[in-house]
C-alpha cells in the first residue's frame, strides 16, 4: 500500500507553489527526516521532509512544475510504512522570531479588469514590463540607494533573511551591511534611532516587518518624527521613510490584521502613501525616499505578489498626493487605495455588465489627500462610493464623505456610501474573517444602491 | 524545601577576562584621578557659563511668575556643573548633543544666544523655534543641538540615531545623549542601549539623577537606584560622577569621551546631581524637605565651589563681581528681547507642517 504526498501549503496565504526539485528519486529508501523535495513559494525556497519510511514509489509531478496546488498528490511512498499521513514540510529557513509568522502571498490572479487608464504622469508610447509590487519596492530602494549614499534600510530581517517577505532580497549584497542593517526585534528603539539618523543628515528606510508591529514605534512616527520640523520653526527636518505591510493579511487574526492608514493620515507634518499596483509602488517610494518630509509608506502583503506593468524608464518617479484614474466611467465614482482598488476595479467589470459604468479613483496618497481629484471625479459622475479595507469609523471612508458635504454637495445625486470591513476585531475562523472584510461584491452592491438600480 | 538548583559558576580567570573589571575600568580611571586639572582661565570660562545658566534660569523663572513664559517650563538652577563640564569638553558645532525637556541649559552650554532661548520661551516670533516649539522643543542644527523633546525617554533612541549618523559619515563625532532618572525607567532606553552597544554607536549616555523623577524620589521608583550599573546587561561601562562639581564632571567627560572616540562603543555616565527648584514651574514640591534643598544650596552648589576655588586661586573679588554684572545685563538684554520682540505672524501657524509642496 502508498502513502501518498500531496503538496503542502508553506504559508496561510499559499494556494499553489512550484515544485522545484526532487532530492529523491523513484526506488531510493526514505525514513522519516529525510529532505524529499524543495517548494518554492514566491517568497522563498522551503524544504519538504518526510516524516514516513519506506521506498519512493511513483513521482507523479516533476520537478519544474509550476502552479502546483495545494493538496495536489506529487508522489507515493510504498512499502514499509504504516498507515501514515502526508508528509509535513519541514520550515527553511527557520520561523522567524516575531509573533508573525510573515505569510507569503501567492495571489496571482488573473486580471478580471479591462484595460487600466493610463497614467498621466508616465509618457505615451512608454515601453512596458511586468513586475510583482515586491520587485517594485525592491528596485526602487535600490535604485535610491544607487543614487544617493545617504540612503540605508534598517529593520528586522531585512539583510541576511533577505526580509520577512523578500522586499529587501538582495539589497545587502549589493550594498552591504552598513547600509543593510538588520535590527533586534525592538521597533520603538530602532524607529527612533531611524527618526535621529534622519534628524542627523541621513535618509534612513525603516522597514517594520508589518504596521502592526509599529503600534510599538508609533510614538517616534508622530512625536519624534511628525512634529519636528513644525517644531524646530523649519530647522531641523526629519526625512524618513517608514515602510511594510499594512491591513489585512490571511488567518492571522486580530492583532496581525489592521489598516493603520487613517491613524497616521491624521497627523500634520506626515506623509502618508498607499499604493496599490507595481508602478505607483515603485514610483512613490523612491518619491517617499527623495522626500524631506517624514513618509509612511503603507505596503500590502497581498498585494506583494501579484504582477502589474511597470513603465521601463530609467528614473520612474510619481508626485506625491496626487490621486489616479485607474479606469474612466461616466455613472459613478468609486474611491478607494490600496488592496481595495483590485476589488473595485473587479466590481467595476461586474457592473459594466450591467450597463453601470464606473470610475474607479485610486487616491495613491493618504496625506495631502487629492481632494481636488475626487471632486472633479464626483462632478462629473455626481456618485460616489468609497472602498476601503479597513474600519469604517473615523477612516479615509470618513475624511473623502466630508470632503464630498463640504465642497461636493451641489454634485450629489445621491448620498454617498461607503464600503468597510465589519466594525469587529478580524476574527481567525476563514468563515468569519471572509465576513469581516470588504470584496467585490460588496462594493458592487453599494454602487447599485447610490444609482438607484 | 527543595533546594535551590547548583548555579554553575563561570571558572575564575586571569585580568584579561575579567569582564565587570572591563565595565567598570573607566570608574576605576576616574577614582583615581577625579578632579580636571582645570587652568584659571578655564575654571573661570566654567564659572561664567554655569553663573550665565544659573541668571537665565532664575529670570525665566520670574518671567513664568508674570505670565510671560507659558505652559512647562522645567529649570536647570542647581545641574549647572553637569552641562557646563561636559559640553566643555565636546566641539561644538561638530559632536552633536540632545536631550529631554529640561533643556535651556544644555544650549546655553553649546554656545547658543540667550536672546533667541528665552524669545522662544515667551513665544516670540524671533525665538529659536520661531515660537512654536517652546521651552521643551528649541534645536539649534548648526550647533548640533538637537533638541529638546518633550517625551520622557524620547531623545536617547534619537541620540543613538544621531551617533549612528555619526558612524555612517565617520566624522568622527560622537553624541551626548541627556536624560533624567525619570526616564531611566522607560524601556526604550534599554533599546537604545542595546542597539548602540550592538553597533559600537559613538553615543555618551548621561543620566542626570537628580533625585526626583517629577515628585517620585528615585528610591520609590528604581528597583536599582545606581543607575550607572544599567548598562552592564549590555555591556556598556559606567561611570559615577560627582555632577556637583564642574571639574569632576569634565575630568570625568574626558575620559568617556576618549573611550567613545577610540571607537569602544558606547559609555552611561550617571551624574549625580539636584534641582532646587521645582519639577516645573507649576511643582509645589512637597515631596521634599526645605531643609534638604537647603542643605545642598548651601554646602553642595557648584557655583559657590567654583567661585571658592577662582578667589583661593587668587582671582580679584571684583573681577567676578565684574563678571556678575556683565551676566546679569545679558541675561537682562535678552529678556528684554524675549518680551518686546513681537508674537509670530498668524500665517506662522501653517507654515514648517511640510518641507515641500506637494
Amino acid at each position: 500500500m502508498g502513502i501518498e504526498l500531496k503538496m503542502p501549503a508553506l504559508s496561510p496565504t499559499m494556494e499553489e507553489g512550484t515544485l522545484a526539485k526532487w532530492l529523491v528519486k523513484e526506488g531510493d529508501t526514505v525514513k522519516s527526516g529525510d529532505i524529499l523535495a524543495e517548494i518554492e513559494t514566491d517568497k522563498a525556497t522551503m524544504e519538504f521532509e518526510s516524516i514516513d519510511e519506506g521506498v519512493m514509489g511513483k513521482i507523479l509531478v516533476p520537478e519544474g512544475t509550476e502552479g502546483v496546488k495545494v493538496g495536489t498528490v506529487i508522489a507515493v511512498i510504498s512499502g514499509v510504512g504504516e498507515t501514515a499521513p502526508a508528509a509535513a514540510p519541514a520550515a527553511a529557513p527557520a520561523a522567524g522570531p516575531q509573533a508573525a509568522e510573515p505569510v507569503n502571498p501567492v495571489t496571482v490572479k488573473p486580471s478580471a479588469q479591462k484595460p487600466r487608464a493610463a497614467d498621466p504622469a508616465i509618457p505615451a508610447g512608454t515601453n512596458m514590463t511586468t513586475v510583482t509590487v515586491r520587485e517594485a519596492l525592491r528596485d526602487a530602494m535600490a535604485e535610491e540607494m544607487r543614487r544617493d549614499p545617504r540612503v540605508f534600510v534598517m529593520g528586522e530581517e531585512v539583510a541576511q533573511y533577505q526580509g520577512a517577505y523578500k522586499v529587501t532580497q538582495g539589497l545587502l549584497d549589493e550594498f552591504g551591511p552598513k547600509r543593510v542593517i538588520d535590527t533586534p526585534i525592538t521597533e520603538y528603539g530602532f524607529a527612533g534611532i531611524g527618526a535621529g539618523a534622519a534628524m542627523g543628515g541621513l535618509r534612513p528606510i525603516v522597514e517594520f516587518m508589518t504596521f502592526n508591529f509599529a503600534m510599538q514605534a508609533i510614538d517616534h512616527v508622530i512625536n519624534s518624527a511628525a512634529k519636528t520640523n513644525y517644531m524646530s520653526g523649519g530647522q531641523m527636518r526629519c526625512p524618513i521613510v517608514f515602510r511594510g505591510p499594512n491591513g489585512a493579511a490571511t488567518r492571522v487574526g486580530a492583532q496581525h490584521s489592521q489598516n493603520f492608514g487613517p491613524w497616521y493620515a491624521s497627523v500634520p507634518g506626515l506623509i502618508v502613501i498607499a499604493p496599490y499596483d507595481a508602478a505607483d509602488a515603485k514610483g512613490l517610494l523612491k518619491a517617499a525616499i527623495r522626500s524631506e518630509d517624514p513618509v509612511v509608506f503603507l505596503e500590502n502583503e497581498l498585494v506583494y505578489g501579484r504582477s502589474f506593468e511597470l513603465p521601463e524608464l530609467d528614473d520612474h518617479v510619481l508626485p506625491i498626493g496626487k490621486a489616479r484614474i485607474m479606469r474612466e466611467g461616466k455613472d459613478v465614482t468609486i474611491v478607494s487605495y490600496s488592496i481595495g482598488v483590485g476589488m473595485s476595479l473587479e466590481a467595476a467589470e461586474t457592473l459594466a455588465g450591467e450597463g453601470i459604468d464606473a470610475e474607479v479613483l485610486d487616491l495613491r496618497t493618504l496625506r495631502p489627500l487629492d481632494r481636488e481629484a475626487v471632486l472633479t471625479s464626483l462632478a462629473k459622475t455626481n456618485r460616489l462610493v468609497i472602498a476601503e479595507e479597513g474600519w469604517p469609523t473615523c477612516s479615509i471612508s470618513s475624511e473623502v464623505m466630508a470632503i464630498c458635504m463640504e465642497d461636493g454637495f451641489d454634485f450629489l445625486d445621491a448620498p454617498v456610501l461607503r464600503v468597510c470591513d465589519e466594525d469587529v476585531p478580524l476574527p481567525y475562523a476563514a468563515n468569519l474573517e471572509k465576513l469581516a472584510l470588504i470584496d467585490p461584491s460588496r462594493i458592487a452592491a453599494a454602487v447599485r444602491k447610490v444609482c438607484y438600480r | 524545601m527543595a533546594k535551590p538548583a547548583t548555579t554553575r559558576n563561570t571558572p575564575a580567570k586571569g585580568p584579561a577576562s575579567d569582564d565587570a573589571f572591563a565595565l567598570r575600568s573607566l570608574q576605576d580611571a576616574h577614582l583615581a584621578n577625579p578632579r580636571y586639572a582645570a587652568s584659571d582661565d578655564e575654571l573661570l570660562a566654567f564659572y561664567e557659563q554655569m553663573l550665565l545658566i544659573r541668571r537665565f534660569e532664575e529670570k525665566a523663572g520670574q518671567l513664568y511668575g508674570l505670565g510671560l513664559i507659558g505652559g512647562f517650563c522645567h529649570l536647570y538652577i542647581g545641574q549647572e556643573a553637569v552641562a557646563v563640564g561636559l559640553q566643555s569638553a565636546l566641539k561644538p558645532g561638530h559632536d552633536s548633543v540632545i536631550t529631554g525637556y529640561r533643556d535651556h541649559g544644555h544650549m546655553l552650554a553649546y554656545g547658543i544666544d540667550p536672546k533667541v532661548i528665552m524669545a522662544e520661551l515667551t513665544g516670540r516670533g524671533a525665538g529659536i523655534s520661531k515660537g512654536k516649539g517652546g521651552s521643551m522643543h528649541m534645536f539649534s542644527t548648526e550647533h548640533k543641538f538637537y533638541g529638546g523633546h518633550g517625551i520622557v525617554g524620547a531623545q536617547v533612541p534619537l541620540g543613538a540615531g544621531l551617533a549612528f549618523a555619526h558612524k555612517y559619515r565617520e566624522d568622527g563625532g560622537l553624541c551626548l545623549a541627556y536624560f533624567g532618572d525619570g526616564a531611566a525607567n522607560q524601556g526604550q532606553v534599554y533599546e537604545a542601549f542595546n542597539m548602540a552597544a550592538l553597533w559600537n554607536l559613538p553615543i555618551v549616555f548621561v543620566v542626570e539623577n537628580n533625585g526626583y523623577a517629577m515628585g517620585t524620589a528615585v528610591t520609590r521608583g528604581s528597583a536599582e537606584t545606581h543607575f550607572y550599573r544599567r548598562g552592564t546587561a549590555f555591556r556598556i561601562p559606567g561611570m559615577h560622577v560627582n555632577g556637583m562639581d564642574v571639574l569632576e564632571v569634565r575630568a570625568a567627560a574626558e575620559l568617556a569621551f576618549a573611550h567613545v572616540r577610540e571607537g569602544k562603543g558606547p559609555v552611561l555616565m550617571e551624574l549625580q546631581t539636584y534641582r532646587y527648584r521645582g519639577h516645573s514651574m507649576s511643582d509645589p514640591a512637597k515631596y521634599r524637605t526645605r531643609e534638604e534643598v537647603q542643605e545642598m544650596r548651601e554646602k553642595h552648589d557648584p557655583i559657590d565651589a567654583a567661585k571658592a576655588e577662582l578667589l583661593k586661586r587668587g582671582t580679584s573679588e571684583d573681577k567676578l563681581k565684574e563678571l556678575e554684572k556683565q551676566i546679569r545685563s545679558k541675561v537682562g538684554e535678552a529678556a528684554d528681547f524675549a518680551e518686546n520682540s513681537p508674537e509670530p505672524e498668524a500665517p506662522e501657524l501653517y507654515t514648517d507642517i511640510l518641507v515641500e509642496s506637494y
